[in-house]
């Protein structure tokens, strides 16, 4: 296994049956990936199939109000909702290259799930998703997606019953099925070389929009934002900016209800260094090693670690995270309703709601860019429990 | 040679394998936890493996991860564990391992965790998700120590990786049986007798058979060279114990 490391933080805390499937995918990763005919073939189905490039939108209105100029990457208009599908077409085409029939995954929201199944679908791959019973209950849109994309649904009914629990079965079930079947891990964390692998599939936002500014504007960005949760959709926004000094760069955890004490999604702010599903993070847990349950009203953020590469972007400096509480999230995703046209997922909302919520850390007449990671369609019905029931 | 390699050697002398037993710290409950473990020792048990509960056991199937959970709602910790054994040190003639996963004893700090080991009499660990390329730090802090960390190889573990293993290792070789999570299964799985000669031809190290064993029934599947010189068994004594059953009649149809 090659530097499974990002400075002191990642590595690879597997069951050794797991290491012969991983060394092959990180072998898949360093031979077949780079190839012009892969390239080409992600390409088009990530134009053709999921709807690339996703527009980069002006808003006017907020712009105007905030007295800097805010731009949305508009991820929540690839197919399926949101930006999964980069991730999920990169490793199924992988896979497939690899031999694989089956894709396996986990899925919290549904959103990696459902985005997991489609290419399923579309690559002629069998499909078999995991997910926590209380995930089931609560989104249960999705799983009626996922079903009718051909995939089959496991409920896991083992510990917290959320995201948490779905990978630990995931990787139960990865170890029994592995000759077949390809893991398509949902987030930039995990054993190497998932975080490294789902950064290379997302990076295509953070390419895109760069470009995308350049054209319009003439100039870089001046800040650029996006959630945090496991911390895909940010990674893929922050790399391709990373050498870049000028832009700052900021990530946005999940506070929940925010009172001192409470649970949580913010492991890089309030956890601290441990081992959860097969790296070494900032993570949710007890003095005793025990990992806490994770909350947050955002589904997509709802969990206790956070992908390797944050905590050395954090502690190196050149990101900073900061946090988002519910409320705050629920405000901007009204806000983002009304004054844009725009129904933000949850988790983009987070994004947003740190830049309105802190007008003074951005220069007057700067630029801006938040990533919208996906829509909102899916949380309506969160949205309206919430508010009938405060 | 390692305490652990003795008794295994031990037992190999008088021609039936070593006797492994497996059982989650403060599992059923915290008095029977240890009138068990004080049990399997006098009732032939070579080695003990303690398990050590964690929250997120991703190698385990349903009968250890309830186990873990139950534990830990129980209060379990693994300060107490450590406390509870250096208290009884003396006590048990087996070898004792402790299993577990590596978030705890990380928290618990690698060095305090070997020196109170050895001030417990713990031989030797288990870390379920620790491979070879993450060892190499905990394993030197182990070695001052003399205390064993057994390396675990599956179906999967072809002679390249058994290799990276070798030079290192002390105490056995844990061999898992299938390619899966702990558990009871009907019959061993026709790629056994293959792993094990596979390791037998690489190890030096005694080699312990587990993960679905319940049943001395299931060695006589396999041909004489591929016999285990341990067997583990770990889910089916719990789900044995959890429905009253004691550890002595356990035991009994292994000697």
């Amino acid at each position: 296994m090659k530097n499974s490391y990002f400075g002191d933080v990642g590595g690879c805390f597997v069951p050794e049956l797991l290491m012969p499937p991983l060394l092959e995918v990180e072998a898949a990763m360093e031979n077949i990936l780079p190839a012009p005919e892969f390239q080409a073939e992600l390409e088009d189905l990530l134009h053709n199939f999921a709807g690339r490039p996703t527009p980069l939108t002006y808003c006017p209105t907020l712009s105007g109000v905030l007295g800097f100029h805010l731009w949305l990457k508009r991820e929540d208009l690839l197919h399926t909702g949101a930006h999964k599908i980069n991730n999920t077409l990169g490793q199924a085409l992988l896979a497939k290259k690899m031999g694989k029939t089956a894709l396996v995954a986990e899925t919290g929201a549904g959103q990696h799930g459902v985005a997991t199944a489609a290419v399923a679908a579309r690559l002629g791959m069998d499909c078999t998703i995991y997910m926590g019973s209380e995930d089931i209950a609560r989104q249960a849109p999705n799983v009626m997606r996922m079903k009718l994309l051909g995939a089959t649904v496991h409920a896991v009914e083992n510990g917290t019953r959320t995201l948490k629990d779905a990978i630990n079965e995931t990787l139960r079930a990865w170890i029994s099925s592995q000759e077949s079947t390809h893991y398509c891990f949902g987030t930039a964390a995990g054993p190497h070389p998932f975080p490294t692998l789902v950064r290379k599939f997302q990076s295509v936002i953070g390419r895109e929009a760069r470009s995308q500014l350049v054209k319009k504007t003439g100039k870089l960005p001046d800040a650029i934002v996006a959630c945090v949760g496991g911390g895909s959709n940010a990674i893929g926004l922050f790399h391709p900016f990373l050498e870049d000094m000028t832009v700052r760069i900021i990530g946005v955890e999940a506070a929940g209800v925010g009172e001192p004490g409470c649970f949580n999604s913010a492991p890089l702010n309030l956890g601290d260094l441990g081992v959860l599903h097969g790296n070494y993070t900032m993570v949710l847990q007890n003095n005793d090693g025990q990992i806490e349950p994770s909350y947050s009203i955002s589904a997509g953020l709802d969990y206790p670690g956070v992908g390797p590469e944050h905590v050395w972007l954090c502690k190196s400096g050149r990101v900073r995270y900061g946090m988002v509480k519910d409320s705050n999230a629920l405000a901007a995703f009204h806000c983002l309703c009304k004054t844009e046209g725009i129904l933000p997922a949850l988790e983009s909302s987070h994004a947003l709601a740190y830049v309105l919520d802190h007008p003074q850390e951005f220069v007057p007449g700067s630029t801006v860019v938040v990533n919208l990671s996906g829509r909102g369609d899916k949380d309506i019905g969160i949205v309206a429990g919430r508010e009938m029931n405060p | 040679m390692n305490i652990l390699e003795q008794k295994i050697r031990l037992a190999m002398e008088k021609r039936r394998p070593a006797l492994i037993p497996f059982l989650t710290a403060g599992f059923p409950d915290g008095g029977r936890f240890w009138s068990s473990l004080v049990e399997l020792d006098e009732s032939g048990a070579d080695i003990i493996e303690i398990g050590v509960p964690f929250s997120d056991p991703v190698a385990d199937g349903p009968v250890v991860e309830e186990a873990s959970r139950r534990a830990l709602a129980n209060g379990v910790t693994l300060r107490g564990l450590m406390k509870e054994l250096s208290e009884r040190k003396g006590l048990i003639g087996a070898g004792l391992v402790l299993m577990g996963y590596v978030n705890p004893f990380l928290r618990y700090g690698f060095e305090k965790l070997a020196d109170d080991a050895a001030a417990a009499g713990v031989n030797g660990f288990i870390i379920s998700d620790m491979p070879f390329e993450e060892s190499a730090f905990l394993r030197g802090i182990l070695k001052k120590r003399d205390i064993a960390l057994i390396p675990l190889v599956g179906p999967n573990t072809n002679e390249e990786r058994m290799w990276l293993y070798v030079a290192e290792n002390e105490g056995y070789v844990y061999v898992v049986s299938v390619m899966g999570t702990t558990g009871k299964r009907g019959v061993l799985a026709s790629q056994v007798a293959a792993t094990l000669r596979r390791a037998r031809s690489i190890f030096s190290l005694p080699l312990a058979l587990g993960f679905g064993l319940y049943d001395p029934s299931q060695l006589k599947m396999l041909p004489d060279d591929a016999q285990p010189d341990a067997v583990v068994f770990g889910s089916a004594l719990l789900t044995h114990l959890d429905s009253g059953g004691s550890a002595a009649e356990f035991l009994q149809r292994w000697r």
